[in-house]
């Protein structure tokens, strides 16, 4: 028998017409979001629990019962609540460290400068020329007033600096060092003489393969037996020296693989314009390069900034070891809590403000392809 | 080849390979190529897939690298020496089937990159050479586009622009309307007749095969790393010596 088809079509007969209306009211929500079934009803019942447990709690420790403001540990003491009284106690040793306490004005400064004119290069239409050399200027003003000596600023060593002025000197050190470092070592890695290639491989890889801490006490104490009798580099540059090379090693893998993204006909055509390597490099493949590494070179530089919290164990006093010292102070010892809490919304502020900026580069760029 | 032969002596060659060779690890992908191009004569290049058009012209600016034989431009002969290959390269500008323009630059900023930075031609005068070249290839008001927002056949005149920014005595087309939607194959052909008409040495690999009637002097048939065929349009397509260019042109005739 021949098969008969029972495949059909109907034409249809419809004029365009606007979606059906979505019946959300917030109960329907409730429901396909928290009460599903009985498996989610009762992870939401227990979520609640949970929250019921704690959350008053938290607030009567960290509101209600905290005590805000007084010169008296005792008035802690007698509260039940959190003592943020710590803080303006403290702050200037936790803010400071070691930083002589007349001159802390010159660590507010630097403080300021280094998050404004962060704050300014996230500015998309200042990116240019002008910013890096605003930086250029921001760097010299930094370490005119951190080490002084000049201008009738008296000089301080950096065995002197602390808080938060060298967290964040550092962190701007080994970002800004870090990130030409990476790209010449993500270069060298692909260069066609096998000695670089290997040098800078093998550079990665060992620095990739050890702990931060390792690195940091290799600067602080093996830097110096490799020195020439006499010669000693201060402990800020070694450790400044170290985290740099750590976060160059790991922005060397990012530009990797950016690098590996570009296709070959780009440098085909820029060799076809005439442009010689560096040529080529800096203005056709580096910049679409670090276009699209940007947001995983973000994660890096987050990274690298909580990393500064390692300075301590070599004896550096960042703003983690300044504040572990603030709170020695037999009176106020048992406030570490607060004091600790203090500490890391500054980092968490300071990281999610990074991450954010991460996230609308990544979705402008997006956007612009 | 002796239509080559008699070209050349009439006019003075302006690109000679001379029993060139190249293998990629053990494929022997030019066999003996022996090629000589006048000075202001178009040559057309065409042959099946893999067969080596494309390697044929990406040695002639040493893109790649061939083994044995000479290849010469201008009189510089082709070696190892980075100075010649710059010199080459200044000669000779290329155009690719994707186009290859720089994505993060704009229309302007693409083609006047390669004159400022190589040959420290002044800004100013460079925009103005783009200005002037954007208008030949019929696309004067996108100069601060980017690339990203012209359509394919706009890219491909300007990436023809910015060939012509060096002003090379030699132009390589690599199959430069294969990546076009049919309707913009025209526009970039016509660009191509314009630029033959006004006398620029050209070697294009294309399977255009009414361009190739149109302005070539010497139509080269490639198969398997080698030259098969060579002739003059008119005896290239009505009565062509071998076998497999008679096959090749009733593949793609149809
Ligand atoms: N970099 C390379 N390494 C190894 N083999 C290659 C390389 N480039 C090309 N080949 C091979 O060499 C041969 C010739 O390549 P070529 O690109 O010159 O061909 P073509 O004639 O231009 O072909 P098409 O019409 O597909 O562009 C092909 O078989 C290809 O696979
Ligand atoms: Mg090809």
């Amino acid at each position: 028998m021949a098969p008969i088809c029972i495949s059909s079509a109907k034409p249809t007969h419809a004029p365009p017409r606007p979606p059906p209306q979505r019946t959300d009211s917030w109960s329907h929500w409730l429901r396909r979001n928290f009460f599903q079934n009985a498996g989610s009803a009762v992870m939401t019942a227990l979520a609640l629990w949970a929250l019921f447990v704690t959350v008053p709690r938290l607030v009567r420790w960290a509101f209600v019962n905290a005590v805000w403001y007084t010169q008296d540990a005792a008035d802690c003491h007698a509260a039940a609540g959190a003592c943020w009284a710590i803080v303006p106690e403290k702050y200037r040793v936790m803010l400071f460290g070691t930083f002589p306490y007349e001159e802390h004005w010159r660590g507010v400064l630097v403080i300021a400068i280094v998050l404004g004119l962060s704050a300014l290069s996230t500015i998309r239409r200042l990116w240019s020329y002008w910013l890096c050399v605003a930086w250029l200027v921001a760097t010299a003003a930094v370490f005119t007033l951190l080490l002084g000596g000049v201008f009738g600023l008296r000089p301080i060593g950096t065995h002197e600096w602390g808080g938060l002025p060298l967290t964040l000197v550092m962190f701007v050190g080994t970002v800004v060092g870090g990130i030409p470092a990476g790209i010449l070592l993500a270069l060298g890695r692909r260069s066609k003489m096998p000695a670089i290639s290997a040098l800078c491989v093998g550079f990665i890889e060992i620095v990739r393969g050890l702990p931060l801490v390792t690195v940091l006490f290799m600067a602080s104490l093996m830097f110096p037996l490799f020195m020439p009798e006499g010669v000693t580099i201060d402990k800020f540059l070694r450790a400044q020296i170290a985290m740099t090379l750590f976060f160059a090693a790991y922005a060397a893998e990012v530009v990797r693989g950016g690098l590996q993204a570009i296709p070959r006909g780009q440098y085909e055509a820029a060799d076809t314009v005439g442009l010689n390597y560096w040529q080529k490099m800096t203005r056709i493949i580096l910049p679409q390069v670090m276009r699209i590494v940007l947001p995983s070179m973000m994660n890096e530089i987050i990274r690298a900034f909580k990393n500064t919290t390692f300075v301590g164990i070599i004896g550096l006093f960042d703003v983690l070891r300044a504040t572990s010292t603030a709170i020695q102070d037999p009176v106020w010892v048992r406030y570490s809590i607060e004091a600790y809490l203090f500490i890391f919304i500054l980092y968490f502020v300071l990281c999610f403000a990074m991450s954010k900026y991460s996230e609308r580069v990544e979705r402008d760029l997006a956007v612009g392809r | 080849m002796t239509d080559t032969a008699a070209n050349a002596s009439t006019h003075e060659p302006i690109v000679e390979l001379r029993g060139v060779n190249k293998w990629f690890d053990d494929f022997h992908v030019l066999r003996d190529i022996n090629l000589t191009v006048g000075r202001g004569e178009k040559v057309v290049i065409c042959g099946p897939s893999g067969s080596g058009k494309s390697t044929v012209i990406r040695c002639i600016n040493r893109l790649e690298e061939h083994q044995e034989g000479d290849i010469l431009v201008d009189n510089v002969e082709l070696t190892g020496d980075i100075r010649r290959i710059d010199a080459v390269r200044r000669k000779v500008g290329m155009v690719f089937q994707s186009f290859n323009l720089f994505p993060h630059l704009s229309v302007m900023d693409n083609l006047t990159l390669g004159p400022t930075l190589a040959q420290g031609v002044p800004q100013q005068e460079a925009e103005q050479r783009a200005d002037e070249l954007l208008r030949r290839v019929r696309i004067p008001d996108q100069a601060r586009k980017f690339p990203g927002q012209l359509s394919g056949g706009q890219q491909q005149r300007v990436a023809i622009a910015r060939a012509l920014m060096l002003r090379p005595q030699v132009m390589l087309f690599d199959e430069p309307t294969s990546a076009l939607d049919p309707e913009m194959i025209h526009e970039v052909l016509d660009v191509m007749t314009e630029l033959a008409e006004a006398g620029m040495t050209m070697i294009c690999v294309t399977h255009e095969m009414g361009f190739a009637r149109k302005v070539a002097d010497l139509v080269v048939f490639m198969d398997a790393g080698e030259v098969v065929e060579a002739a003059p349009p008119q005896q290239f397509f009505e009565d062509p010596a071998s076998e497999r260019t008679r096959l090749f042109l009733s593949q793609i005739l149809h």
